[in-house]
């Protein structure tokens, strides 16, 4: 170009190539780490996110293992029942020392000599403390077995546990760890046999609170979260669509709708801990409704999500175009007949997804029902709503405050299944979302 | 009868009365629908509301009014003795009057009599069946008991009788009115619209409520301790009273956490905005459709993930890491291997909390930064501004009322966040500007003071509500003032 054009314009051209030069050069310099900084922010994002999941994974995933150890018990009529009472007197099966007979089968197999008090001490806390409960179980439910020898599975303990998953350093002096040298050898020697080893720990979905790891489980705290999901469901989708269909189709514009709406947008954005506030106050303190239930917890989770729902449904029915309503309206349906039979079953699939997202929000929120009492040490399934009984995030905040190193590992677990849980709730929104969305 | 089994009598009713109105409707036609003003669904469904409705709120109010009125009646019937010696004697007797009557319904009739005769002991015979007291009973109360639960079992059959009769009524009038002309379905929509408008009423019920109780809550703590000593208050140490003591000992200072909130809240947002923003101005001007639908929602997962998430990762990942490197940091500097960070510190819970908001600053800017108009862009790039000057010097401008906004939901975010600052800032309450060491916050104090056993008169437990008005306060401020403002913005370019 520059070669066509006359000497004259040649040189002021040349000029403003200079200038334009040195600008470009540090324009474009910054137009570059501009772009960088943009790519870093998404990287750290990810980064963080890559992270978060890799910490819970690592240390969780372990969880769903647990090791266990299979030994052949003599129910021996002389430690359960040596005075053969258990006919007259029912609470008798209920106060035996039953971990004697475990002791017993454990010093068998390891052949121990029994009067080594130290050894067999050692050899008797590699086994859960949970026993006691299990073996009485088998016997309430069976008396027959007395005086027989059966195959029990029985838990190991939670430091046996954590070394036969490899999660303890053994270089480590003895002293300094919580497992000896002896219990590591016989834990080998045990698995060698055939008789302690790693299976799918069904625990873990089972289970109630426990101050022992290997005994602790979700399995409640599942039930109470079901509780309430179902509570906040049929609570909060109903109403949240009836508010949106007032708001959206019928209301006059006036201050007190504008009230409304401010209203709800506000109540989207208030921190969840208030709810728990709102809760106690109104729910357990004035209405007197017990405290730590999975009723009050609904309650509070309903009025939390609300506001989700509301603005979700309303989005919805803004996004049914008006040549639907006017058609219905122009074959004769009145204005309730239009929006109920034909306006909201098209805004559905929006709603529904409006509704799983408030509902995966619903189901891990910790902060309200830690202060209506569901930080509670449920270790029995709740039969109603009304009982006690705490929730899965709840159970996690519990966990997390246990000092024992088994409770990090369980702790990961929970949040691998709470995780679990949430995506697919999410999935299913999307899917919902990617099957039933229209464009008009 | 019990409630549940009345209710579930009210259904029955409501489903026999509407297919009776339907029936009648139909039986009304001569064989020509057309000759019914409404569908014989609605003249059902009408009849239905007719038994139901009217049966429910009876229901309801009995429900209410019942305890209210028996407990009144049991209080007069209390003894000289015990009326004179103060409301909380009497709250006290009443509560035993109550344990005990429900310990006699589960009693048989000779152990009544052991008890009325004074043969058994009141106390041990109850708590035999599982009915604790909290104190010897005495023998009013055993009369008073049996007087509380004989009016109660009066009360309830008057209410079951009360109740179907309305509702048996209700469907019967309904069923009168049907004619072939009657516009049930306008009355039926009429009814409808109403429970629309209850339905849409709750949004404000609830915020009433949290305002409501956490006003009288607070009110109660103020008449205990003084609104300056709360509000400009240095030290907070609620020591807990000694049993049976009234005078509520304790300090009581809200600046050490709100000093705390802000503090973290201040380093959550100096983290989270920069990532956040430039996340979003990518994703909004540079990115191709490709990695925007692939990175917005991976970014969007970091605000779907539970708070306790964050806060178990604070405490077992983040908060050990910090410390860790400060220690070796520490090490290589001076050669004394001593960590200056605390595991639970307020950069701990800062950067946890920071990461929380990254998807809230990017996803909410990003929204505000594509509603600027495609012609500002044009305008710029046209005139030879490079992509980034184009964003820093006519988009960001242009949009930054609503980036603000969207900061300031962030933050009313941040200060109310409860379970990352529960688990990874401590509990220590102090003011200090070191960001390695453990502050604690509004939130943390309030999960502090109401988890444990209860007393709703303590001035310990009722700071919480105290607390949570000002945390309410606060956020309710940032939100309506942030809402505003982005509303406006919004108006600005539709």
């Amino acid at each position: 170009m520059t070669d066509l054009a006359s000497p004259a314009v040649m040189v002021s051209s040349r000029s403003a190539e200079n200038r334009r030069d040195i600008g470009i050069k540090r324009r474009y310099a910054a137009e570059r780490r501009f772009r960088a900084y943009g790519i870093s922010a998404i990287a750290i994002g990810l980064f963080f996110l890559a992270v978060l999941l890799w910490s819970v994974v690592s240390k969780g995933y372990t969880a769903f293992q647990q090791t266990t150890i299979t030994l052949p018990i003599e129910f021996s009529e002389k430690v359960i029942d040596p005075k053969n009472e258990r006919a007259t007197d029912p609470k008798r099966l209920q106060t035996v020392n039953y971990p004697v007979l475990v002791r017993d089968a454990l010093v068998k197999q390891l052949g121990i000599d029994p009067k080594k008090r130290p050894l067999v001490k050692q050899a008797s806390d590699m086994v859960s403390d949970s026993v006691r409960t299990q073996l009485r179980d088998i016997v309430v439910a069976d008396p027959s077995v007395i005086g027989k020898t059966i195959p029990v599975t029985l838990l190991a303990d939670a430091n046996i546990d954590s070394a036969f998953k490899g999660q303890i350093d053994l270089k480590v002096a003895e002293s300094k760890r919580k497992v000896k040298d002896q219990q590591v050898a016989w834990m080998n020697e045990l698995a060698e046999a055939g008789v302690l080893k790693k299976s799918f720990n069904t625990g873990i979905f089972s289970f109630g609170a426990s101050s022992r790891p290997e005994a602790a489980g979700v399995g409640v705290a599942l039930v109470g979260s079901a509780y309430m999901m179902l509570i906040v469901l049929v609570l909060s989708l109903p109403i949240g669509v009836a508010a949106s269909i007032y708001l959206e189709e019928f209301a006059p514009k006036n201050r007190l709708t504008d009230l409304i709406e401010v209203n709800i947008n506000n109540l989207a954005a208030v921190p969840s801990i208030v709810y728990g506030l709102l809760g106690l106050a109104v729910f357990v303190n004035f209405a007197g409704m017990p405290r730590s239930a999975a009723l009050v917890g609904g309650f509070v989770l309903t009025l939390m999500t609300l506001p989700t729902i509301i603005i979700a449904t309303r989005a919805a029915l803004k996004a049914v175009p008006p040549s639907i309503r006017s058609a219905a309206l122009g074959l004769g349906a009145s204005k309730m007949q239009t929006i109920f039979h034909h306006v909201l079953p098209l805004a559905m699939p929006g709603i529904l997804t409006g509704t799983i997202i408030g509902l995966a929000h619903a189901l891990g929120e910790t902060a309200p029902l830690l202060l209506i009492g569901m930080v509670a040490f449920v270790v029995d399934y709740p039969g109603s709503p009304l009982e006690p009984s705490t929730a899965l995030p709840v159970q996690i905040y519990m966990w997390a405050n246990e000092a024992e190193r088994a409770f990090v590992e369980r702790t990961s677990g929970a949040i691998i299944i709470l995780l679990i849980f949430l995506v697919f709730m999410n999935l299913g929104a999307i899917l919902l979302r990617r099957r039933f969305e229209r464009r008009w | 009868m019990s409630t549940s089994l009345l209710l579930l009598i009210i259904v029955l009713i409501g489903f026999i009365a509407y297919f009776t109105g339907r029936a009648r409707s139909l039986a009304l036609t001569g064989g020509k629908l057309a000759n019914l003003h409404s569908l014989p669904g609605y003249h059902g469904s009408y009849v239905a509301i007719w038994a139901v409705l009217p049966a429910a709120l009876v229901l309801a109010a009995w429900l209410i009014a019942s305890p209210l009125y028996i407990d009144s009646a049991v209080r007069a019937a209390l003894p000289g003795s015990v009326q004179s010696q103060g409301a909380a004697n009497v709250q006290l007797a009443l509560g035993q009057v109550k344990s005990v009557a429900v310990g006699l319904n589960r009693l048989n009739a000779a152990e009544v009599a052991a008890i009325e005769s004074g043969s058994a002991n009141l106390r041990q015979t109850l708590a035999a069946k599982g009915v604790a007291l909290a104190g010897e009973g005495e023998p009013y109360m055993v009369k008073a008991a049996q007087h509380l639960n004989a009016t109660r079992l009066h009360s309830r059959w008057l209410m079951s009788a009360a109740v179907l009769l309305v509702a048996v009524a209700g469907g019967l009038y309904a069923i009168r009115n049907i004619a072939a002309r009657f516009r049930a379905r306008n009355q039926v929509e009429r009814v409808m619209l109403g429970s629309l408008i209850v339905a849409s009423s709750i949004a404000i019920l609830t915020t009433i409520g949290i305002i409501g109780s956490m006003l009288s809550e607070a009110g109660r703590f103020f008449s205990m301790v003084s609104p300056t000593e709360f509000f400009f208050g240095t030290v907070w140490d609620p020591r807990f009273a000694a049993a049976g003591s009234e005078a509520a000992s304790g300090q009581f200072g809200l600046l050490p956490l709100l000093g705390g909130t802000l503090y973290i809240a201040f380093v959550a947002m100096l983290f989270a905005v920069p990532v956040g923003l430039f996340a979003a101005i990518y994703m909004a001007e540079y990115a191709s459709p490709r990695l925007r639908s692939t990175a917005k929602p991976l970014l969007e997962v970091l605000a779907g993930i539970p708070t306790i998430v964050y806060g178990f990762f604070a405490l077992v990942t983040v908060g050990p890491f910090l410390r860790d490197i400060s220690t070796q940091l520490n090490g290589l500097v001076t050669g004394n291997y001593q960590n200056f960070i605390q595991a639970q510190s307020v950069l701990t819970a800062g950067i946890v909390m920071g990461i929380m908001l990254i998807p809230f600053v990017s996803s909410l800017s990003d929204d505000i930064i594509t509603q600027v108009p495609r012609a500002l862009r044009d305008g710029s790039l046209g005139l030879g501004a490079t992509r980034s000057e184009t964003v820093k010097k006519v988009i960001l401008p242009a949009a930054l009322p609503g980036i603000v906004g969207a900061l300031l939901l962030t933050a009313s975010r941040a200060v109310g966040e409860t379970m990352i600052v529960v688990l990874a800032a401590g509990v220590a309450a102090r003011m200090q500007v070191n960001p390695f060491e453990p502050m604690t916050t509004v939130t943390v104090k309030i999960v502090h003071q109401l988890t444990g056993d209860l007393e709703f008169t303590s001035p310990q437990t009722l700071v919480a509500f105290a607390l949570g008005i000002t945390l309410f306060v606060i956020t309710l401020c940032l939100n309506i003032y942030a809402l505003y403002i982005v509303r406006k913005y919004r108006e600005q370019y539709e």
